[in-house]
């Protein structure tokens, strides 16, 4: 049972249960989407969204919306996963697998840092 | 569990009466055989406010809304929405969808001009789940409260910020509390009254069905305001899904200690019980209720003494609706200046409607004070179905009054609707369109006023009788006209003389209703006419004879063989053995037949 | 108390800060008119006949229940007022029952009153009328809720004042009814038959079951030998029919009466009071002797003996065994003086006009029958006996004196103050302490038990034995006492309890005052039944020559074989509620 006893009780408590709910109000905090549609799921999108929940979860992220979409018409690049941070531009990594993912939400949501060799950009110049 | 999709499905009673049972079961399912459990969960919330539109799904974190859904819906939503990420369009509430893209459900008409206050969680929390209010802040405000300021500060902040009591009146709140702060004798006790009566009104319902923690946390901080350490929800028993909500609240925030003992380790107590009501009308009145209670009979008595000062068992009380203890905890977070930003110059805040009747989009709305009708009704409400023109709002109850069209565009606070002869009530908004008779409408009101008067003072027991008597004479064409001078001599005294504040408003339908529709009464009276073509024995059924191609279909359909004629000839009603059922008038495919 | 100032129709005046607007406004002279409001005990506000207008107060406020304030400026005959006071009154009206003139309370009923002082000529509001059925199924009161105004005086009396809830409001709105729990009569309900409601009532929805008519049948048939006897209250209380004022004695008056009425024989319950000290004073020494059951508690009042059956059964065993007085003659007429007459008691007849509705009941009681004979055969009401009176045209006022028939018609001072709270246990204790220490008393009068408190107690000294007593009057009063007798918080040893407030004087059967006036009354009957006391020669009831030539002619001893059987009964508790199906 969980008794509280000071703001910092509730505080703590809201923490946790913010992070469950937050999806329902937070539209300006970062938002991953993850290309679901056949062919999406066909390249192995599916476990690649799972490794970024669970990801988020473990490193007690909040203020990010997991999204999935729909084709976007690149379907040889599926896995495709967009990232989306308030005041910059969109990221779109392809290729996507469980652990580039988990990286991804470690370098590039947390720290900041973009991994550009996982982005269509660095894929289109080549 | 972090979930990345959440659908939540309306648990309010409009949508549970609509089936919205099921297809939260079939969610669940369907959810379950894609293999999606891990990552979406499918949650029970309260009113989202669009009752006419459920049962009502919301799905996060796109904010997209399903409307009038149904358990067969639910596999294609599944596969095509949850799995592959393509919202199903053709499922949406129509407005949310275009071409380019699809609105979340805050941005559409019915949603953009109001403003979330009390309801601020209905329909995005589970109200059975006391994290998820406490994730949206509940409990920040009694925590603040009890740990940073003072009782007097508490009150202090409740009369900056202006709050009247949401159930009627519109007493100061602030002011109420310091009544009760201020008495010696103890104990004292926070009454909450949930006894809401008015026919079609669901505020306080919904507001317990889908954030009842808002209730408590309201109540526990007026607890501490004035020195109590007991508070009781009077609630209907009719209300079993609120009750429900409220029971399972109540335990949790026991369990988590914001109700209890030391609450917030501090040295303040206050817990609460729910008390059933049966179901009467007076109870709402605080008086009566207070009686109700006590198990005594329901019926009021004379003030002063008010219940601040005597109350619950004779002991300083203060009794505050749903709606008001539900702003109590946005105020204390927010600031009574932020409060006292939103709204009029004497009405502060927002105020929860019920909107019902003759218009598109009934349902549950929160808008600022001072909002006109017009909005309401034609923006939020989306007008008046079927092209009708609008005729009036019935606002506050049996107790309201009549509002036309000239006044549609007056904002909405205490005091203007005073002025028009209506009152802000629990604020149920019944629209009424032109094939509406506003003598029977003012029948309707005052024959709830008779059933539901206690009978304990004499204006109220007897004198409503004889106006619904008058009113029956005039509806059923039997009127005079010395009877409006007696309708309106008995509505000056009863509204004068009546105990109780139920009886004091009693004759306000009537009395609405003659000033601005006076013309009506007098067609009933002296033409015989009813005007809307609503009263029975106003009507009659006559057959144009240029029009009537003799097919006999209307003598054939006639129940008591009224309709007379030859076949190829134009038929005659008999009026002397015409009852005005209307039959004639449905069967007759040429239109021959005209109800006047 | 802090005085206040207030202005009245422009008169201005200081009152008590804790007045009511309708006491300010009688003080200053100006009546305002009630139907609901009796002081303390219904102050509801319900009729809305009383209404004023205030400055600074939105809607016309009852003055009956609306507190005075500093600089209150208050207006009671405007046209506002007039209008509403007349529409309300109306309304009342239009929903009553307006038989007047076959009304039992024609003439005396405050709607009838009111009535004519506003000149209702015609009533504007016409509509639906209640119509129920009348409840007269209880041989003590009948009930016409025809006639109600729903004023609740009589709830008020039941309930707050008697603690008896027979009656409460039942159904709501227009048909709100005053009723017993599931429409049940009043008789299968807790009614103890006390009439307070009828007291209380100001128009004619209560009244005593008659028993004028078998009256006189009884006194026109030929073979009947008709015996009345009178209690104490009575003579305190049938003045005020004929417009004496409250208090007068009217003793020899109404002998002479009940002569004109033709009734053959009069006797004094009085005497049977003594009787009832003889049997009751020797009861009590037994139990203190003995170890009976303590407190032995009077049982002359049948509202508080129904009362004790039905709510406090466990204290059956410390009721007195002793009937009544007026039964207690009623039996002695029937066959002492029947046989001393030679007269077939099957052919005697026995009236006994009481203050008392409860008396009505009592008579019928299976336990006090006698070879299928009752004691009693009729009550009279002292209302009822003035009517008797009023309609064979008797000149009450200037009747002379005449004495009461002998032998049963001579009694003592002991006696007369039965009709007052206190009465019994004066008239014991002078009894018991002069037979217990066997010498004459230094003072007559125990001060210390008399006056008109719902509960008094006192300590007297007999024969070197400290008694505890308590003189309790009203059932409301005796659940007080009883409750903390049983949960041990006090003890007795004899208690005196009275059914109804103040006593047999202020009995459901005495002339009928507004409940305002009631503490008035009860003080100016209390005080001439003192003075009735004082006037006798005997005051002592063991001192009565015909209570001494009773025991020695018939019954031998008190507590003997005889009286066993003629003076003594007994009590069995009852279910609250009589279920018939």
């Amino acid at each position: 049972m969980k008794q509280i006893k000071s703001l910092e009780d509730l505080q703590k408590i809201r923490e946790e249960a913010l992070r469950k709910v937050n999806i329902r109000s937070d539209r300006s905090g970062t938002r991953i989407t993850v290309g679901m549609a056949t062919c999406g799921i066909a390249a192995g999108a599916r476990p690649v969204m799972m490794a970024i929940l669970d990801e988020l979860e473990k490193r007690n992220v909040t203020g990010v919306t997991v999204v999935e979409t729909g084709c976007i018409g690149l379907c040889k690049f599926e896995p495709i996963v967009e990232m989306y941070v308030p005041g910059h531009e969109k990221v779109t990594y392809i290729k996507m697998d469980s652990d580039k993912a988990r990286q991804v939400v470690v370098e590039h949501v947390i720290n900041g840092h973009p991994i550009r060799e996982w982005t269509l950009e660095s894929a289109e110049l080549e | 569990m972090l979930y990345r999709s959440h659908v939540m499905v309306c648990g309010g009673t409009g949508c549970t009466s609509s089936g919205s049972d099921n297809v939260a079961a079939a969610f669940v399912s369907e959810i379950k055989k894609a293999g999606l459990d891990k990552e979406v969960a499918v949650i029970r919330t309260g009113c989202f406010g669009l009752c006419e539109l459920g049962p009502v799904v919301v799905i996060y974190p796109e904010g997209v809304f399903y409307s009038k859904m149904k358990p067969e819906y639910v596999p294609e939503i599944v596969e095509e929405h949850l799995l592959k990420g393509r919202p199903v369009t053709k499922y949406l509430f129509g407005e949310t969808v275009s071409e380019k893209e699809i609105k979340p459900l805050e941005e559409t008409t019915f949603y953009k001009k109001q403003m979330r206050v009390a309801l601020r969680n209905c329909g995005i929390i589970d109200p059975e789940d006391i994290e998820e209010a406490i994730a949206m802040g509940a409990y920040e405000a009694l925590g603040k409260v009890l740990t940073t300021m003072t009782p007097e500060q508490v009150i202090d902040e409740m009369k900056k910020s202006g709050l009247r009591g949401r159930g009627g009146g519109g007493f100061p709140t602030g002011l109420k509390w310091e009544f009760a702060h201020k008495q010696k004798e103890t104990p004292k006790y926070v009454v909450c009254n949930a006894d809401e009566g008015d026919p079609g009104a669901f505020m306080d319902r919904s507001i317990m069905e889908g954030d009842p923690h808002s209730v408590l946390e309201g109540m526990a901080i007026a607890g501490y305001a004035i020195g109590a350490n007991h508070g009781v929800i009077y609630v209907r028993a009719e209300y079993p899904l609120a009750v429900k909500r409220l029971q399972i609240a109540i335990k949790q925030a026991r369990e988590y200690g914001l109700l209890g003992g030391n609450i917030f380790g501090t040295d303040f107590s206050f817990d609460v019980e729910i008390r059933f009501g049966a179901g009467a009308f007076v109870c709402g009145e605080e008086t009566a209720l207070l009686n109700s209670v006590m198990g005594r009979r329901g019926e009021p008595r004379p003030r002063p003494p008010y219940p601040a000062v005597k109350g619950l068992w004779n002991k300083p009380t203060i009794i505050n609706n749903v709606e008001t203890f539900a702003n109590v905890p946005a105020i204390i977070s927010n600031g009574a200046a932020w409060f006292s930003s939103i709204g009029t110059e004497k009405s502060k805040g927002t105020k929860v409607f019920a909107l019902t009747g003759k218009v598109n989009r009934t349902g549950l709305i929160e808008v600022p004070m001072g909002t006109t009708l017009r909005d309401i009704i034609f923006d939020i409400g989306g007008g008046i179905p079927d092209g009708k023109r609008f005729k009036a709002v019935q606002i506050g109850g049996p107790s309201g009054g009549c509002i036309p069209e000239e006044h549609l565009d007056t904002v909405i606070d205490y005091d203007s609707l005073i002025s028009l002869g209506a009152m802000m009530g629990s604020g149920g908004l019944v629209v009424m369109d032109e094939d509406t008779c506003m003598v029977n409408v003012a029948k309707f009101f005052l024959e709830f006023i008779v059933d539901e008067s206690c009978g304990k003072c004499a204006p109220c027991r007897i004198g409503t009788k004889r106006m619904l008597e008058i009113l029956d004479k005039i509806t059923s064409g039997k009127g005079e006209p010395e009877d409006i001078d007696r309708l309106e001599k008995l509505a000056t005294t009863i509204k004068d003389t009546a105990l109780c504040g139920l009886g004091q408003t009693a004759p306000n339908a009537v009395l609405s209703t003659l000033r601005y529709f006076r013309n009506e009464y007098e067609a009933h009276i002296n033409q015989k006419k009813c005007p809307a073509g609503v009263c029975q024995a106003l009507l009659s059924y006559t057959i144009i004879a240029d029009k009537c191609r003799g097919c006999g279909l209307c003598a054939r359909n006639c129940p008591v063989n009224a309709i007379s004629g030859q076949l190829k000839q134009p038929f005659v009603i008999n009026q002397e053995a015409c009852i005005k059922c209307g039959t004639c008038f449905e069967k007759c495919p040429f239109g021959a037949i005209v109800k006047q | 108390m802090d005085k206040v100032t207030v202005t009245i129709d422009g008169i201005t005046l200081e009152v008590p800060s804790n007045y009511t607007v309708l006491q300010a406004c009688r003080e200053a002279g100006i009546d305002i008119p009630t139907l609901c409001y009796a002081e303390v005990i219904n102050e509801i506000g319900s009729c809305r006949l009383c209404v004023v207008e205030i400055d600074g107060v939105r809607n016309l406020p009852a003055s009956c229940i609306y507190p005075v304030q500093h600089g209150m400026n208050i207006r009671t005959n405007t046209p506002r007022v007039r209008e509403a006071r007349r529409v309300n009154l109306e309304l009342i009206l239009s929903n009553h029952d307006r038989n007047c003139l076959t009304c039992i309370r024609n003439t005396k009923c405050e709607l009838q009153d009111l009535a004519e002082r506003f000149g209702i000529a015609d009533i504007e509001f016409q509509g639906e009328d209640v119509n129920y059925p009348l409840d007269d199924v209880s041989p003590a009161i009948v009930r016409n809720p025809n006639k109600c105004v729903l004023c609740r005086r009589c709830i008020a009396e039941c309930q707050e004042v008697q603690n008896v809830f027979a009656i409460g409001a039942v159904n709501r709105g227009f048909d709100t009814l005053v009723s017993s729990p599931f429409y049940v009569s009043l008789n299968d309900s807790p009614c103890i038959s006390c009439g307070q409601c009828i007291t209380a009532c100001p128009t004619g929805a209560l009244y005593e079951k008659d028993h004028i008519q078998r009256v006189y049948r009884a006194l026109a048939d030929k073979r009947k030998h008709v015996v009345v006897q009178t209690a104490p209250a009575v003579r305190v209380g049938l003045g005020e029919e004929f417009g004496m004022p409250v208090g007068s004695i009217v003793t020899g008056k109404m002998v002479a009466a009940l002569r004109r009425l033709g009734f053959e024989v009069v006797f004094d319950t009085d005497f049977a009071a003594d009787l009832t000290i003889m049997e009751e004073g020797s009861e009590l020494i037994e139990r203190l002797k003995y170890g009976g059951k303590l407190p032995m508690i009077t049982s002359c009042s049948p509202g508080w003996i129904n009362f004790c059956e039905k709510y406090y059964p466990d204290f059956m065993e410390n009721l007195s065994t002793c009937k009544s007085p007026h039964m207690m003659l009623g039996a002695l007429i029937k066959t002492y003086y029947a046989e001393k007459m030679g007269w077939n008691p099957e052919d005697v007849y026995v009236v006994s006009v009481m203050p008392c509705t409860a008396k009505k009941v009592e008579i019928e009681r299976p336990e006090n029958m006698h070879d299928g004979i009752q004691d009693v055969d009729a009550v009279l009401t002292t209302r009822e006996l003035a009517r008797m009176i009023k309609e064979a045209g008797i000149d009450f006022v200037n009747l002379p004196d005449e004495e009461f028939d002998q032998p049963l018609g001579m009694s003592t001072g002991a006696a007369v103050i039965f009709g007052a709270t206190g009465g019994v246990m004066e008239a014991a204790l002078r009894t018991v302490s002069e037979i217990v220490e066997g010498k004459p008393l230094d003072k007559i009068d125990f001060e210390e038990v008399r006056g008109l408190e719902g509960v008094r107690e006192a300590t007297v000294t007999v024969d070197g034995l400290d008694l505890k007593l308590a003189i309790v009057n009203g059932t409301g009063n005796a659940k007080k006492l009883l409750d903390k007798i049983r949960s041990g918080e006090v003890e007795y040893h004899f208690i005196e309890i009275m059914g109804c407030p103040g006593g047999c004087i202020t009995g459901g059967g005495q002339p009928i005052h507004h409940p305002n006036e009631m503490a008035e009354v009860r003080k100016l009957r209390a005080a001439a039944i003192y003075q009735a006391d004082k006037n006798l020669p005997l005051r002592k009831s063991h001192e009565n020559p015909a209570i001494k030539q009773i025991y020695e002619e018939y019954l031998g001893h008190p507590l003997g074989e005889k009286s066993h059987h003629l003076l003594h009964t007994q009590y069995t508790s009852k279910p609250l509620y009589r279920v018939t199906r």
